[in-house]
């Protein structure tokens, strides 16, 4: 029995350093990363550019932000890009078409998120309907409604200053606040994750649904919740996306739940539920338009960027697997 | 009956931890029938499993038709002409019957590119009237019910050429009809000289269609009897063994008859029958019986795991809803599955996040979580359970399966729940840490707790339950008083009892 324990520290020693290297092989891809396109173009690091970058990442990081929560679970939600469109035309409706004042739109945007979160949290928890299949319905459903709502034609804010604000505006001069917005709403998952029951449950949940079922938790109540909360993430962001495109484009959207939880995946979060970290996912965000950036200054064309990018989820995953396989 | 065709002997198997084989023989002649029986884990299916090449042996011959031979893997079982039909069918139901019976060897034509689907119709249709099977091979397998879809297992085994069969517990499914008409195929089998090892937990079978009996008892062969010259009771005591248990029964201090769980006319499908039963205060009730007796099913049901048709469930004397887990939760019953892994412990987490998870209500503060509190109370379960682990932030996988089995005891502690459902509780343990955990359920019950102790070994039932209920089939058989007249025959005739 001494030695079982003996043992059994050793293993947690390895584990707890395999868990920092996975955590530290994102994080050092990422400063790789940009120490190669530094070097490889003056152009690269420069305040602009890197104000660029994460200008860019806002969106997509904190659709990511909420797809970490839901693949924790071990689901997975394919609607976040087109619900986040709906939520920028519903803004958009709000605001403009109904001249309510912008904070009301914008909460009204979140709102829409959120409901949308509900709608396929039930479907999910209730119905028994595979996420991957309720989430596909809630893309289709919201890309329809976002075009029937708006007629199909972009709804702009021009006359509303203050909503370009949101994420353009500079509290502090030169950075703009969307990138602000995207860390507030990080540190909000982190704390959410970490220090919460909502965030326990999620990784119970993902852990062992069936275990965590038995232990007298409403696994139905709380994967909608988590869903909700999901569905938060989203509106934020399309009131973000809304805010710098200064308009509500229905035709948008699609596709940005891909990278989403390709950010999710690259930053070490697994598909199969359990683990997964907001840091992780803060990275894997950076990780994708860092090399979209970077390839872009390079000059590499535009489809030959897709690739690399699919490259890198590949190898990323496969890190990941390879990681399992020997904490195994 | 006819020559030996099959000799398995000095046949040793170990897995770690656990000595699974030593040292059994078997011997089987063509053109009879087998029965092998043994109380659950006495080894009947890890012999099976090495004999068909699933696993394999660590000592010991095989000799098969004169020759030692060597099986390692299920083709070469299978080409050899040595079959198993297992408990669970496996078959595809979405294909038809002839194509399951011919999976992975389906007849081709046009220079082997394309599939002989008539062929494969026409040489089903063969093996069905050689062995007398009237269905269609066209037939899609999802349309069968279980006793048919049995019937095609048996075709298909029979398709390899087997000369020995084994079945491990044909009829759990089957009606009284269908039994029959399996017999029926089984003497077909017989007069062609098959050799057929029969697993089976139902006694009055035996005699019916057995020619012998080899009996196994803790991974050792105890003998073979012919059926006629041996009477039910003698197979009981050489299965359960000669040893007396000096009982240690458990001191029953705090035991009142204060009723804490009454369950009045449960039901459920095929699966419980009338389960009616009292569970008092500071009582250990152990549940006996054999596999798929509906023990477990009992105590998901009252759990709210799975729903029930019809009963009644009242604790302190009040009637209570209990749709799901939640519920049961909520009104202090806290279960602990016979399979820790899947349904008890969250692995990937710490030892607090699990002792926490069942009460998370009592460590939050303003919606966050206490961790200093969560801490204390994950020490406290450490330091009173004495689970052996560096520290409480450890991942429960890389604990023992007896300390992981304590934490899901300091889970529902941390709770507080009064009625602790036990679902084999020393499963997958070690020796020493199954003493631990008996001094345990004891203490608990000491303290004031009710406990429901379901566990297939009769010396575990007898040294630690107050009274014994035995199930049968979905319905309780009998109810015992752990006195001095109980003894582990006498739970074993109620366990096999088949009423009805």
């Amino acid at each position: 029995m001494e030695s079982q324990v003996v043992l059994n520290e050793k293993k947690k020693v390895q584990l707890k350093s395999s868990q920092a290297i996975q955590q530290f092989l994102a994080f050092a891809s990422l400063i790789v990363l940009v120490l190669f396109f530094s070097l490889a173009s003056p152009n690269f690091f420069k305040f602009d550019n890197i104000v660029g970058i994460l200008l860019s990442t806002s969106v997509i990081g904190i659709l990511a932000l909420g797809a970490t929560f839901i693949i924790i679970t071990s689901g997975i939600d394919l609607s976040v890009g087109t619900v986040m469109t709906l939520c920028s035309v519903m803004a958009g409706i709000f605001i403009s078409s109904m001249g309510l004042p912008i904070i009301v739109g914008v909460l009204g945007g979140i709102l829409t998120g959120a409901t949308a979160g509900m709608l396929a949290g039930l479907a999910i928890a209730k119905m028994r309907i595979p996420p991957f299949i309720a989430t596909l319905a809630m893309m289709m459903i919201a890309k329809g409604l976002a075009l029937v709502i708006s007629g199909a034609a972009p709804i702009y804010f021009t006359s509303y200053p203050a909503f370009t604000k949101i994420a353009m505006g500079q509290m502090i001069p030169g950075i703009p606040n969307a990138i602000f917005i995207f860390f507030l709403m990080a540190i909000i998952g982190g704390i959410l994750l970490n220090k919460t029951i909502i965030g326990r449950y999620t990784f119970a949940i993902g852990s062992n649904e069936e275990a965590t079922r038995l232990s007298g938790v409403n696994v139905n109540k709380w994967k909608m919740i988590i869903y909700i909360i999901a569905g938060i993430f989203t509106g934020v962001a399309g009131i973000v996306m809304a805010s710098r495109l200064n308009s509500a484009q229905p035709a948008l959207g699609q596709g940005y739940e891909l990278e989403a939880i390709a950010a999710v995946v690259i930053g070490g979060t697994s598909l199969s539920g359990g683990k997964g970290t907001i840091l992780g996912t803060v990275i894997g965000a950076l990780i994708m338009s860092v090399l979209t950036n970077g390839l872009r200054i390079l000059s590499v064309p535009q489809e030959w960027q897709t690739v690399v990018v699919g490259a890198v989820i590949l190898f990323a995953v496969y890190a990941d697997v390879l990681r399992n396989k020997k904490s195994k | 009956m006819g020559e030996i065709i099959l000799e398995m002997k000095g046949i040793s198997k170990a897995f770690p931890g656990v000595q699974a084989l030593s040292n059994v023989d078997l011997e089987l002649r063509s053109g009879e029938v087998l029965a092998l029986l043994g109380e659950n884990g006495a080894g009947k299916s890890t012999l099976m499993k090495v004999l068909t090449g699933i696993y394999q042996k660590d000592e010991g011959s095989i000799v098969y038709q004169g020759k030692e031979i060597e099986i390692p893997d299920t083709k070469t079982a299978q080409s050899l002409g040595i079959s198993i039909i297992h408990q669970e069918l496996n078959l595809a139901p979405d294909l038809t019957i002839a194509q399951n019976i011919f999976i992975g060897r389906e007849p081709k034509k046009g220079f082997n590119l394309f599939l002989d689907e008539k062929q494969l119709n026409k040489m089903t249709q063969k093996l069905f009237d050689r062995l007398n099977i009237n269905l269609n091979p066209r037939e899609k397998v999802e349309n069968l019910t279980v006793a048919k879809q049995q019937m095609v297992e048996i075709a298909k085994a029979l398709s390899f050429d087997s000369k020995v069969l084994v079945m491990d517990e044909p009829t759990a499914a089957l009606t009284d009809s269908e039994i029959d008409s399996l017999f029926t195929m089984i003497r077909k089998l017989r007069s062609d000289g098959v050799g057929i090892i029969y697993i089976s937990h139902r006694m009055e079978e035996l005699k019916k269609i057995t020619d012998r009996v080899s009996v196994m008892r803790d991974g050792t062969y105890v003998g073979t009897v012919g059926t006629k010259e041996t009477t039910i009771d003698q197979i009981i005591a050489m299965m359960v063994g000669r040893q007396i248990y000096h009982n240690q029964k458990p001191e029953i201090k705090n035991r009142s008859h204060e009723k804490v769980l009454e369950v009045k006319n449960l039901n459920r499908g095929k699966t419980i029958k009338n389960v009616s039963f009292e569970l008092n205060k500071g009582e250990i009730l152990g549940f006996a019986g054999l596999m798929g007796a509906g023990r477990t099913e009992v105590a998901r049901a009252i759990f709210g795991a799975d729903p029930f048709d019809s009963g009644e469930i009242s604790i302190k004397g009040k009637k209570v809803q209990i749709k799901s887990p939640y519920d049961a939760v909520q009104n202090g019953i806290g279960y602990l599955s016979e399979d820790r892994k899947q349904y008890g412990v969250m692995v990937e987490m710490d030892v607090k996040s699990n002792v926490a998870i069942a009460s998370m209500d009592d460590f939050l503060n303003l919606g966050f979580m206490n961790g200093t509190k969560i801490n204390h109370q994950a020490n406290e379960m450490v330091e009173s359970l004495k689970i052996k682990t560096p520290s409480v932030h450890q991942l429960v996988k890389n604990l023992s399966g007896g300390n992981q089995q304590k934490v899901v005891i300091g889970k529902w502690l941390t709770r507080n729940s009064d009625i602790l459902i036990f679902d084999e509780p020393t499963r997958g343990i070690d020796i020493g840490a199954k003493d631990e955990i008996y001094k345990l359920l004891i203490n608990l019950a000491e303290q004031g707790k009710s406990i429901i102790m379901i566990s297939s070994e009769l010396p575990e039932i007898l040294r630690l339950s107050h009274r014994v209920i035995v199930m049968c089939e979905g319905m309780i058989t009998g109810e015992l008083q752990n006195d001095d007249n109980i003894s582990q025959e006498s739970i074993m005739a109620l366990a096999t009892k088949r009423v009805g």
